[in-house]
């Protein structure tokens, strides 16, 4: 990464506190709990984890469509948290979101043409016969025939309709997209499809990303660099190669093996974790993972100290035996 | 030896506004006991209409062909009614959803739900049903298992409820589960639990497995036989390690292409270009057609399945050989 990152994130919190009667008596649920990570231009980093992990608030939370609880992000020089009302408006043409479900992000009353319009008349970027061609020419660019202008979004399908909302949010000329699980709902033809288009698009407009993804192959084929979110924190991040081929946290270990790969030869022992998922209400103290943790050499340190991400051989972990390859100890190779 | 469960030329077919379509159109099958045959494909391609109609659970307006046959043993399933339905539903075949949040009650606890299915089937006590409850919630994986027999749905996890889901499966003790997609709508590291539990229970007690499922990645590690379907038909058959290593058909071999990997070189993913054309919009002859890279001289006729290998079946031209 040459020079200032495009962004940078800084012990980002977000607690939602439920609401109702009896809100003020329950815990606040922790869903973000001190995150940092920057992202360059051009690059694509991706938050990897379960559901219920914080990934998608982080996503969010940047783009201010939610207030953080506490925390910085501060994108091409400005602090995204302390905008007004006009400066938060310029910076949406700057950085955009696609969803996972795109025919809930679109107005079903709304033509095709329209919402990808919508950006652009709002920006005042274009009107008229200039804002025709430009719909066109986003349309083609994201793969799909121009015509379809004038159809609606029930016509179409799930794969279209991610190409519809790709092409939505490219129209206000954006350097950074929060992509939030954008191929999870599409089949697997269709999936690497989206994937594809997503490569060419970062690359011919130089394109940063936030890839919020749950799958670790799909990360593999789109990200310079993951991160691995488990209940509101970070618990290991590097570059993809070395985080896939060297895991160092007993979580990103145990969340490759789980993996299915389709090939009936490749028998891994698998690494099944006990237990559920804590809730994020009340996460147990110490390490997050420490509950459900089969490394060898965990201890009592687990149970009291919050372990920092530290740098271990490729990547970065915050295990407090992460010098140790959980893994390997008990004979399994994630 | 019979098999346990055979599908012969299933057609499932449903009245529109342009007259009839046919989502599952002619698919055979068999299953063997203790064992797990896949069915495989992507979303419309009739793989979990094919599934519902063995019990005759196929969605009004659609109706099963007259000329389908679905047997298990040497009981005729299509030709059941009433009683005797109701005999084979749950007690002979099983069967668990993607989503087990609709599936369960929300308004009775996790004990009376499966103590309904053993009471249905077997004429036993309600103490006894409800010991039998515990027993399965143990089998599934479920720890303390006596506590979580008060508890309601809501008050637990994905992935408990998806092994709530597969105990109530389990109370009549089926000769077959089906699976339509158990682990789509789990984390993957519950995934990989509760496919664990799956084939614990096919290994103890016998049972066969239908699986139905979009991923590959699934099928790789649990199946003996894997049928590949596109557009309501059986596109490609034959055990797993043979599917995996020889992909015949181009539309399997697209499949594979698509598949994100995360072992070996990295290379950018060659998907099937298109899409999955909707019932109303298949072509006549190959059905893929339009989407194939290969251009064939016989696709204007629809091939029929032809032998692609020892113990592999492909309905394409080119297992005939020369082009």
């Amino acid at each position: 990464m040459s020079g200032e990152p495009l962004l940078q994130v800084r012990d980002l919190v977000k607690y939602y506190q439920a609401g109702g009667l009896l809100a003020a008596r329950k815990p606040p649920v922790r869903a973000v709990d001190g995150v940092s990570f920057e992202i360059g231009r051009g690059e694509t980093l991706a938050l990897v984890g379960e559901s219920g992990c914080g990934k998608s608030s982080v996503g969010r939370t940047i783009l201010r469509l939610q207030e953080p609880t506490s925390g910085e992000a501060i994108f091409e020089g400005q602090e995204v948290f302390r905008l007004g009302r006009e400066p938060l408006r310029a910076l949406r043409r700057r950085m955009q979101i696609i969803f996972q479900d795109p025919y809930g992000s679109l107005n079903p009353r709304m033509t095709v043409g329209a919402a990808v319009a919508e950006g652009m008349q709002i920006h005042r970027l274009a009107s008229g016969a200039e804002l025709n061609r430009r719909v066109a020419a986003l349309l083609e660019e994201v793969g799909l025939d121009p015509s379809y202008a004038r159809r609606y979004p029930h016509e179409f399908s799930g794969g279209q309709r991610q190409r519809i909302g790709i092409a939505r949010a490219l129209a206000v000329e954006p350097v950074f997209i929060v992509c939030d699980e954008p191929v999870s709902a599409l089949d697997v033809s269709v999936q690497a499809q989206v994937l594809n288009l997503l490569a060419d698009l970062q690359h011919h407009r130089g394109l940063s990303y936030l890839f919020i993804a749950h799958d670790l192959a799909v990360v593999r084929q789109i990200a310079q660099r993951i991160a691995v979110m488990y209940l509101g924190r970070i618990v290991e991040t590097g570059p993809t190669e070395a985080l896939l081929a060297d895991p160092r946290h007993p979580y990103t270990q145990a969340l490759l093996s789980a993996v299915p790969e389709p090939d009936p030869g490749a028998q891994r022992s698998r690494i099944v974790l006990h237990g559920d998922l804590p809730s994020p209400s009340n996460p147990p103290p110490g390490c997050p993972f420490h509950t459900r943790c089969f490394h060898p050499l965990r201890s009592e340190r687990c149970r009291t100290e919050v372990p920092a991400l530290r740098p271990i051989t490729g990547t970065r972990a915050a295990c407090h035996y992460a010098e140790v390859s959980a893994a390997e100890a008990i004979g399994a190779v994630p | 030896m019979t098999p346990l469960l055979e599908v012969r030329d299933l057609r499932i077919t449903f009245p529109t506004t342009g007259g009839h379509i046919t989502p599952v159109d002619g698919v055979s099958f068999t299953l063997e006991r203790g064992r797990t045959l896949a069915l495989v494909g992507e979303s419309g391609c009739g793989k979990s209409l094919t599934s519902l109609a063995i019990l005759q659970l196929v969605p009004p307006p659609g109706t099963i062909d007259p000329s389908s046959h679905v047997r298990l043993g040497d009981t005729d399933l299509l030709a059941l009614r009433g009683e005797a339905l109701r005999q084979v539903r749950g007690r002979r075949i099983g069967m668990i959803f993607q989503d087990p949040m609709t599936s369960l009650n929300p308004v009775f606890t996790v004990g009376d739900q499966i103590a309904e299915g053993i009471l249905a089937h077997f004429d036993v006590p309600r103490r006894e049903a409800m010991a039998r409850a515990e027993r399965l919630l143990g089998e599934v994986g479920i720890g303390d298992a006596r506590a979580r027999l008060s508890a309601y749905p809501h008050q637990l996890s994905g992935g408990m409820r998806q092994r709530v889901m597969i105990a109530i499966a389990l109370a009549a003790e089926p000769e077959i589960l089906i699976a339509d997609e158990p682990t789509t709508a789990l984390d993957v590291t519950v995934q990989a639990q509760i496919l664990e539990v799956l084939d614990g229970l096919r290994e103890s007690r016998g049972m066969a497995v239908l699986l139905i499922t979009h991923d590959l990645g699934i099928v790789a590690g649990r199946a003996d036989r894997v049928a590949v379907m596109y557009a309501g038909q059986i596109v490609e058959e034959a055990p797993t390690a043979e599917l995996f290593a020889r992909p015949s058909h181009p539309y399997t071999q697209g499949l594979f292409a698509s598949v994100p990997r995360l072992e070996g070189p990295l290379s950018r993913l060659t998907p099937i270009r298109g899409t999955v054309p909707p019932p109303t919009a298949w072509p006549a002859g190959c059905r893929f057609r339009p989407r194939c890279p290969i251009v064939h001289p016989r696709s204007e006729t629809m091939p029929p399945l032809l032998d692609a290998g020892p113990d592999h079946r492909m309905r394409c031209w080119l297992a005939e050989g020369e082009t």
